[in-house]
């Protein structure tokens, strides 16, 4: 259950300064952080090569890890829907390295 | 990076030749044949080497004899008449299985397994035109539409990792699962049709589908010299769909002659349909770079 | 006799070979159906101009959860394949498109909070067309399935001492439920190298039905010989060829039937549909 914590991101690779992967069912990783970005914790997305339904188990997937919020670039209505039952808020259109992504979030200029 | 789709709603309007060509006219893009139980697109751009894998499809049923205590229950149970008992350990139709998996969690004494179920295959491998991936399903193979979006996948993350501009999309007839896989997410789909009765019923239904999901359709009008009137008619059609009109190409004899060297038409020839082809090609180009999608 | 016209590739000419089988049989004062299982794109309604008589919807249950006796346990998610109920936060939600109707969540529930309601994917309709019995299926533009149309469509269709099966393109799944049951498959090519690529790949899928089939060549002119080499390797008979005709391709563009636009057309369809016949 989200518990509004945590920011996920949808990423290339598991660090900060790698580049956002704009999908949200299929890229390769979730860089999770807290808000001031002092733990990262990079999780594979099992459900990357999965066939329909990737977005909606990988949105289980992340609101199972307690993640409020989630940057990416798009995100499928499935997958929306089912990060709007869990409580999780999903910002799209944001693009950059991960860490740039964080950054224009964290100074308001990402679309809520 | 753009995604071009290219499909047909009929089949056998000329999607194959058509992408080819705009593949060598492209200069380098990643090609991407979701046609994947009719994939022809290689045949005419020489894909090596190739790199292979295993495509799993979904779950199958599977059967442990010694544990089956021939109770008949998973038979009634399953909705595909996938599962045939006659009073002995029941036999699974690999091809009507949908890999539910229902029989397998009421089964009193845990007998039966779901496995993975290998469908095809698919390969990735290069082009003079750029990287290609594509596809076999297996003779009477399922799931098509997943197959279709793990090429999709693949033809994505190897434009991103090579920095390639372009992905050409070579799409299937219909409506059905494969083809909507494939245009989800395009930046613009072209729709190859001809100028038949057929062409312009089958050609109301697809872009309806492109419209149920928002992406921007063109008509390409294939063989268009056929019937002058029909091919006006589409024209007309599109236009009044919100789709955009890319353009004709005119019968050519030349298309099959092409097809039979293994090579696109416009390395052949630069006159008759392959003058018309790098017309559409232009117009795509155009309509790609004018950001935020004109019709 | 119930048989199927099928092809690897689209556009060979599966439709022009089904009506006008169909019609030549009509013709004869035989009792026929034609059954147009291209469910995403039917055309046979295009040239046999039929009068509807009925029209009923295909429906599929999917399921409905009722949220006053879930209690949230979980296990309507973890039987499902195919992500189409999936329960979370203080919800379940349901995504019926993705939804394969094998009834699994409603067994597993232990609240009965699930029952299955219908969603209709489909239009199945029927009529006459000059003496043939005219039966289509119309997937609705945005669902993905086609074979559980086709098997609605096959349950509604009468017997008869002919049917007609117009299949859609391809080898997969949709061709498979359309070519089940039948005794026979015609398979439509033409004599170009992507036609003769996916007449083999037909021929596969055919073959792993069991199915019995024979060529028709569409559109065949001076360059058969890869064709022919083809059907002799896999012991395939060859048909009927039907000739390349630009006259044909207008009259076909125009939604003409080719019996109908030229006798030499109509000879050739009653000499095939008696060999179809005459080998079982």
């Amino acid at each position: 259950m989200a518990d509004g914590g945590k920011i996920a991101i949808t990423s290339s690779g598991p660090s900060l300064d790698a580049p956002m992967d704009e999908r949200f069912g299929r890229c390769p990783c979730f860089v999770i952080v807290d808000p001031g970005a002092t733990a990262v914790d990079p999780v594979e997305n099992p459900c990357a090569t999965q066939g329909h339904g990737a977005g909606i188990q990988a949105a289980k997937l992340v609101a199972e890890k307690g993640v409020g919020v989630v940057l990416t670039g798009r995100c499928g209505p499935n997958a929306s829907d089912t990060l709007e039952a869990a409580g999780v808020t999903v910002v799209t259109g944001c693009s950059g390295t991960v860490r740039e992504a964080l950054d224009a979030y964290n100074t308001g200029q990402g679309k809520a | 990076m753009k995604q071009v789709v290219i499909i047909s709603g009929k089949g056998g309007t000329g999607k194959t030749s058509l992408v080819a060509s705009l593949a060598s006219l492209a200069g380098t893009s990643v090609l991407a044949d979701c046609d994947v139980d009719a994939a022809d697109l290689h045949l005419v751009v020489q894909p090596s080497p190739v790199e292979r894998f295993d495509f799993i499809g979904g779950k199958l049923a599977s059967v442990a004899e010694d544990a089956c205590t021939e109770c008949g229950l998973c038979e009634t149970l399953c909705r595909y008449n996938a599962i045939t008992g006659n009073g002995s350990v029941p036999d699974i139709d690999p091809i009507a299985c949908e890999g539910c998996g229902v029989c397998a969690w009421f089964c009193p004494e845990r007998a039966i397994d779901m496995v993975n179920s290998v469908e095809g295959e698919w390969y990735r491998s290069e082009t003079r035109f750029g990287p290609m991936v594509h596809a076999r399903l297996n003779p009477a193979g399922e799931n098509s539409g997943k197959l279709v979006s793990l090429l999709r996948a693949e033809a994505k993350t190897i434009a991103e990792d090579r920095g390639i501009d372009t992905i050409l999309v070579d799409g299937s007839p219909g409506i059905g699962c494969p083809v909507i896989a494939s245009i989800t997410g395009a930046d613009l789909v072209l729709v190859v049709t001809e100028p038949t009765l057929s062409g312009l019923h089958d050609f109301e239904r697809v872009v309806g589908l492109t419209r149920h999901f928002g992406i921007p359709a063109q008509v390409v009008v294939n063989k268009s010299d056929i019937n002058e009137a029909n091919a006006r008619r589409l024209e007309e059609l599109a236009t009044s769909l919100g789709a955009g009109v890319a353009g004709r190409i005119r019968f050519d004899s030349a298309v099959t002659e092409a097809q039979v060297r293994g090579q696109p038409l416009v390395e052949v020839t630069d006159e008759g349909a392959a003058e018309d082809m790098a017309a559409v090609w232009k117009r795509i180009e155009w309509s790609l770079s004018v950001g935020g999608m004109i019709k | 006799m119930r048989i199927a016209i099928a092809s690897g590739k689209g556009g060979t000419g599966k439709t022009t070979v089904a009506t006008n089988l169909a019609r030549v049989a009509a013709m004869e004062g035989r009792r026929v159906v034609y059954l147009d299982c291209d469910v995403e794109e039917p055309n046979g309604q295009i040239f046999l101009q039929p009068e509807v008589a009925w029209r009923r919807p295909v429906t599929l249950p999917v399921p409905r959860v009722d949220a006053e006796a879930c209690d949230l346990c979980g296990l309507c998610g973890e039987i499902c394949e195919f992500s189409a109920i999936v329960p979370v936060g203080s919800k379940v939600l349901v995504f019926p498109q993705l939804c394969h109707s094998c009834g699994g969540c409603r067994l597993v529930c232990p609240q009965k909070a699930i029952t299955e309601t219908p969603r209709e994917v489909a239009t199945l309709s029927g009529g006459h067309a000059d003496g043939v019995e005219y039966l289509q299926g119309l997937l609705n533009i945005g669902e993905a399935m086609s074979p559980p149309v086709i098997r609605a469509l096959k349950a509604a269709a009468p017997q008869a001492e002919l049917v007609v099966v117009d299949a859609p393109p391809g080898t997969s799944c949709p061709v498979v439920e359309a070519v089940s049951g039948c005794d026979k498959v015609v398979l439509v090519t033409e004599p170009t190298p992507f036609g003769l690529h996916d007449l083999e790949l037909a021929m596969e899928t055919v073959g792993a039905l069991g199915i019995p089939c024979e060529v028709v060549v569409n559109r065949a002119g001076s360059n058969m010989k890869a064709t022919r080499e083809l059907c002799a390797r896999r012991g395939v008979e060859i048909a009927a060829e039907l000739p390349d005709s630009r006259s044909i391709a207008e009259a076909y563009s125009r939604g003409e039937m080719a019996v109908e636009a030229d006798p030499d057309f109509h000879d050739r369809f009653v000499a095939l549909l008696r060999r179809i016949e005459a080998r079982r």
